[in-house]
């Protein structure tokens, strides 16, 4: 898939998001439009993981820690055919499988995440395993920033660099904001980069929204031989719509039928910008 | 006869176990040699995973070992893991549906003298709140030896605990282990004693200074506190005379409140007593003497059994 047409899906993707929010009253509206190039360029380009391959667990992996961006993910998993766009809009409905952070009662997830700083454990887990195996299969784990001041997360990456997990791809959706605030506010992370390398990890910023930059940076993995890939995917919370972009706001507000539909124009006229370039 | 303590046994029956099959892992956070596993290490040093001093890390690891093929077994303290890590058991392992089993050493009172930090009198009873995941705590060598055994292909997330004192041999040869079954040690017609881990052999030899005065109780090893046995349970508490639950954990949410919240639902009525550690700032000594304080002597059990029967 060529740049266009992976701009074109994020468009798409964008659609939807706010489409599955809206219809089912809940959801982490500007967070899922953050990291949603991220998915995008890793399920079109990067993973090989489908409905077929899926059970068998030898084959790439993808952890998706910050869970409460369930709907970017949800997005993704229904445009490769793990379930249909009429179970994808029963979000949030009673008894519906499709809640708001993932579980593997959906098909394709991989692991149920929610609460903050677990998935990358899971993610040094499974990496270590196919280093067992002397298996080449990589395993990929997004995480918010916001997460990264849960503890267990700096447990995971000293694991993670004894065992030189270079088949372990950590990517940050650095959108600077979280539910209270902004990062630097609430818990200050920075020097992030200085951090990252301090604790021995080959790291590398790119920009998170940009599927040309992304589609570059995950082909050039493993950065370093016996590191771990780690990605500061500097994004913007809300990204694709001017009334949300970073606005602390919109972490989990639904749009009202006015603000959909504006938002939805925006999209329409970003696609035909996209078209005609 | 004492024997070996069930740590121990945890140890060699595991090293054997993985000597056959190379997907068997260990994951331990600086806790091999608490873990008896210094041994395990050498010999098999592609089958031990160490993360540290980390127990949240060391629960997130073993579940992502397990998505990938691997038969893990998680060893750390039953006061840290159980504690500690309880949101990664509760979500990587439990609810993601991992079929880890996590060993709890030294749970208890076994670190004595070291304290309330390194007690473990909580993790029966948070665990059982949790959906989806199993728990053993065997008594002696025997059940020890069988649970491990069990546990490298059991399909389900499971948490075995137990200490490090040389235990004696109760079953004598003549029972089947299975997870979820209880075991009837004796069989007598007065009162039913239910006791769970290294309790059992306290209630044991308080089975045998009753026996000495023409008592016969019934004594069940209850080492699966879920899935519970209730029907050995039930059946073994109808027409006896009362129903005395011993456990090395804390009165709330363990051994002794399941037994008595199925004795109610099936309006079963029969005096009823709870031998564990009351909701207090608990008194200090060793693991023996702290049971011997909170009447879980074999002397101080007889007693309170004859009391029931008067």
């Amino acid at each position: 898939m060529n740049t266009k047409d992976l701009e074109l899906k994020s468009i798409e993707y964008r659609k939807t998001i706010l489409e599955i929010i809206f219809n089912g009253g809940a959801g982490h509206t500007a967070g899922s439009l953050s990291c949603i190039d991220i998915l995008n360029v890793l399920y079109n380009k990067i993973l090989q993981i489908n409905p077929s391959n899926f059970k068998n667990y030898n084959r790439n992996h993808y952890i998706q820690s910050k869970g409460h961006s369930v709907e970017a993910l949800y997005t993704v998993l229904c445009d490769k055919g793990f379930f249909s766009k009429q179970d994808l809009l029963s979000l949030n409905k009673f008894k519906s499988h499709f809640i708001g952070h993932p579980t593997k009662k959906v098909p394709g997830i991989e692991h149920n995440t929610g609460a903050l700083g677990h998935g990358l454990s899971v993610a040094v887990g499974m990496a270590i395993g196919f280093k067992l195996d002397k298996k080449d299969h990589k395993v990929f784990t997004l995480l918010g920033d916001g997460e990264l001041s849960e503890g267990s997360v700096w447990e995971a990456f000293l694991s993670a660099h004894k065992y030189a997990l270079d088949n372990l791809v950590v990517i940050i959706d650095r959108n600077r904001l979280q539910i209270t605030g902004k990062t630097e506010d609430v818990n200050p992370i920075e020097p992030l980069k200085d951090k990252f390398n301090a604790f021995g990890l080959s790291t590398k910023e790119v920009n998170g929204n940009s599927v040309h930059e992304l589609s570059k940076i995950f082909s050039n993995i493993p950065f370093e031989e016996n590191k771990v890939n780690l990605i500061i995917a500097n994004t913007v919370k809300g990204k694709g719509i001017s009334f949300m972009e970073n606005e602390i706001v919109w972490h989990h507000k639904v749009p009202s039928e006015d603000q959909y539909n504006l938002a939805q124009k925006e999209l329409e006229f970003l696609k035909l910008d996209i078209k005609n370039d | 006869m004492i024997e070996k303590a069930n740590l121990e046994i945890f140890a060699e029956t595991l090293l054997e176990l993985a000597k056959k099959d190379k997907n068997v892992i260990v994951v331990t956070s600086d806790s091999r040699g608490s873990g008896k596993l210094t041994s395990f290490g050498n010999e098999l040093p592609d089958q031990i995973i160490e993360v540290g001093i980390a127990e949240q890390n060391l629960v997130g690891v073993c579940a992502g070992l397990s998505a990938v093929g691997k038969k893990v077994f998680g060893v750390s303290p039953s006061s840290f893991l159980t504690a500690r890590s309880l949101e990664q058991i509760k979500n990587d392992i439990a609810y993601s549906n991992h079929p880890v089993t996590l060993i709890g050493i030294s749970a208890g009172v076994s670190y004595g003298q070291l304290g309330s930090t390194h007690h473990s009198i909580h993790d029966i009873a948070v665990l059982r709140a949790i959906n989806n995941i199993d728990i053993v705590v065997p008594a002696d060598n025997f059940e020890t030896r069988e649970v491990i055994k069990s546990a490298v292909n059991y399909k389900h997330p499971l948490f075995i605990r137990f200490g490090k004192k040389p235990m004696m041999k109760i079953n004598n040869g003549n029972h089947n282990f299975t997870i979820g079954k209880g075991i009837k040690l004796k069989s007598g017609n007065h009162l039913v004693i239910i006791s769970t881990g290294e309790t059992v052999q306290r209630a044991f030899k308080a089975c045998e200074i009753l026996e000495k005065n023409n008592i016969n109780p019934t004594l069940i090893s209850m080492h699966s506190i879920k899935p519970f046995d209730e029907d050995l349970f039930i059946n073994s508490i109808i027409g006896s005379k009362g129903v005395i639950t011993i456990e090395e954990h804390s009165l709330s949410g363990g051994l002794g409140e399941k037994c008595a919240s199925i004795m109610m639902q099936n309006n079963i009525n029969l005096p009823f007593k709870m031998l564990g550690f009351p909701d207090e700032y608990m008194v200090n000594g060793s693991q023996a003497d702290v049971l011997d304080y909170y009447n879980m002597s074999s002397a101080k059990i007889a007693e309170i059994a004859k009391k029931i029967l008067k």
